[in-house]
């Protein structure tokens, strides 16, 4: 998911709920299925008419049928328990070293000028680089894989809010001086809430990048996990295991981000913006 | 008693807005500063607000110098600067938070009745009008019972029916409590309907031209003889004031 996507999802949440609710359904969001729905059911047709032969792409049907025995086994649910947890530990952890530092950060110069450099230097190292360092480090059970996903949660926060604080508006600051506000009502009463746009867009775009590491730290060695899965998919030749371990990413990813999305949206009421016409 | 005794302000850039300017305000009483831009009148503001330091000279209220901004002083902006994620009443209470919810909650109902919009206590700041918004700023300045009341140019972004209707609106509110009230404008008619005395600024470098103190009768009548007598007095006075050395003549973009 990139993040110009997720802007324009964030801005389309924001414009639903400042919209009056009517009454008649709407149907729009229909539109997003049609091509999804028309590829899969294209294949299906290919491979049932034998243009295809499917071995190494499985139809539809298959990959649904596997999830289906998959989760019958009840070996889905633990795969699923297992990356969902780690995911949300490492986006709590990224989260909250990514707000501390880039609040602190962005409100005090002389912070951003002691660990901004190093903090942008780190950010340019591939985190999968990281690998062998952290299994060193904190051994090959939870605790490396949790960090990796922090690790990469934290980024996107941090330069997000620290870029958005610098970028608040002088002038309600100075309100804020007027009524003699401390540093820390300042930070949560003025430059916090003036940068929530901002900061759930780099909530979501953190918890895409959780989802991506989360694969990378299961590929480390796991012994359950969705990346387990599609390992395990892959050394016993299953395409079918490969491809519902990917459309169960797929379908957690988007189901965490319509959360956290629709979660965030009441929080964004107040905003004058931009609302496309339909 | 506010008392500003040879404030110089001069910027990192070198310019000197303010050079060595002399002014007491009285107790309770009104004063407007008049003046073209660059004169050094909203420089001014801000430091009797203690947003700014002067370079040297002080700025003393009731004994007591004033080295940041004070709760007994209260300021609005040329614009409203409500918060948009705060509803109006929370808007209001911003500068109230120490109170307790109760006594907050009373406050800010009195003030927003007051200024006449109540009914908008829960709204967002994007669901109001210029004159709204900035009655609702109004309304903050004045929730926290100020002694000293600074204003920086509130109307000039409003219409002139709006403008003349919260200049009325704006005497009503200072009969509450006659806060000291110092007030920076372009407009002389402004100055002249609000207020008790008015300092004439002129540019380069900031300083006061003149002041007068006309006699007119409350309320003051826009309209009445004596009044605009004073009106082109005033404008002929900031005609002289931002004409600049070696003839270049400018309209004098205050009387606009």
């Amino acid at each position: 998911m990139t993040v110009n996507q997720i802007a324009l999802d964030a801005a389309a949440s924001t414009n639903k709920a400042a919209v009056r609710p009517s009454k008649r359904l709407n149907l729009s969001w229909l539109a997003g299925l049609i091509l999804p729905v028309g590829l899969a059911l294209g294949w299906e047709v290919a491979v049932a008419l034998k243009w295809a032969d499917g071995r190494l792409l499985p139809t539809p049907s298959r990959i649904i049928t596997t999830l289906f025995g998959l989760t019958r086994s009840g070996e889905l649910a633990t795969h699923v328990l297992a990356t969902l947890q780690r995911v949300a530990l490492g986006f709590g952890f990224g989260v909250a070293a990514g707000t501390f530092l880039g609040a602190l950060a962005g409100y005090w110069t002389g912070l951003r000028r002691l660990i901004d450099p190093t903090l942008q230097a780190l950010r340019n190292i591939p985190s999968i680089a990281w690998v062998p360092m952290f299994i060193l480090w904190f051994g090959i059970f939870e605790t490396s894989k949790v960090i990796l996903i922090a690790v990469g949660v934290f980024f996107p926060i941090y330069l997000t809010l620290t870029g958005a604080i610098l970028g608040v508006d002088r002038k309600l600051v100075e309100v804020g001086r007027i009524f003699r506000f401390s540093h820390r009502e300042m930070i949560t009463r003025i430059l916090l809430p003036a940068t929530l746009p901002s900061y759930i867009l780099a909530l979501r775009s953190g918890l895409g990048l959780g989802w991506m590491f989360v694969v990378a730290a299961e590929f480390m060695g796991a012994e359950a996990g969705l990346g387990f899965l599609l390992v395990d998919g892959q050394q016993t030749g299953r395409p079918a295991v490969i491809l519902a371990s990917i459309t169960a990413f797929a379908l957690l990813g988007k189901l965490t981000d319509w959360l956290l999305a629709s979660s965030t949206a009441r929080l964004l009421r107040w905003q004058d913006s931009f609302k496309p016409a339909e | 008693m506010l008392d500003i005794s040879n404030v110089v302000k001069r910027y990192p850039n070198g310019h000197l807005a303010l050079s060595g300017l002399n002014l007491t305000v009285e107790t309770g009483e009104i004063l407007a500063i008049v003046g073209g831009s660059g004169c050094g009148k909203s420089t001014l503001l801000r430091l009797l607000s203690g947003l700014d330091q002067p370079t040297s000279g002080s700025v003393i209220l009731d004994g007591t110098p004033v080295q940041g901004p004070r709760p007994e002083i209260g300021l609005v902006f040329q614009e409203p600067r409500l918060m948009p994620w705060l509803s109006i009443d929370q808007n209001v209470g911003f500068g109230i938070r120490h109170l307790p919810a109760a006594k907050q909650r009373s406050r800010i109902d009195e003030v927003l009745a007051r200024v006449g919009l109540a009914s908008h206590s829960g709204h967002w700041p994007r669901e109001l009008s210029g004159g709204q918004a900035q009655r609702v700023a109004l309304a903050r300045a004045l929730v926290g019972r100020p002694q000293v009341l600074l204003l920086d140019e509130p109307f000039s972004a409003l219409d002139a029916l709006t403008r003349s209707d919260l200049q009325e609106h704006l005497l009503e509110l200072w009969a509450y409590d006659r806060p000291t009230m110092v007030l920076v404008t372009h407009d002389i008619e402004e100055a002249l309907f609000l207020a008790d005395r008015i300092v004439v600024m002129q540019p380069n470098p900031g300083r006061i031209r003149t002041e007068v103190k006309p006699p007119l009768a409350r309320p003051h009548d826009r309209l009445d003889a004596e009044f605009l007598a004073w009106k082109y007095k005033l404008l002929a006075e900031l005609d002289h004031a931002s004409r600049r050395p070696g003839g270049d003549e400018v309209f004098p973009a205050a009387a606009i």
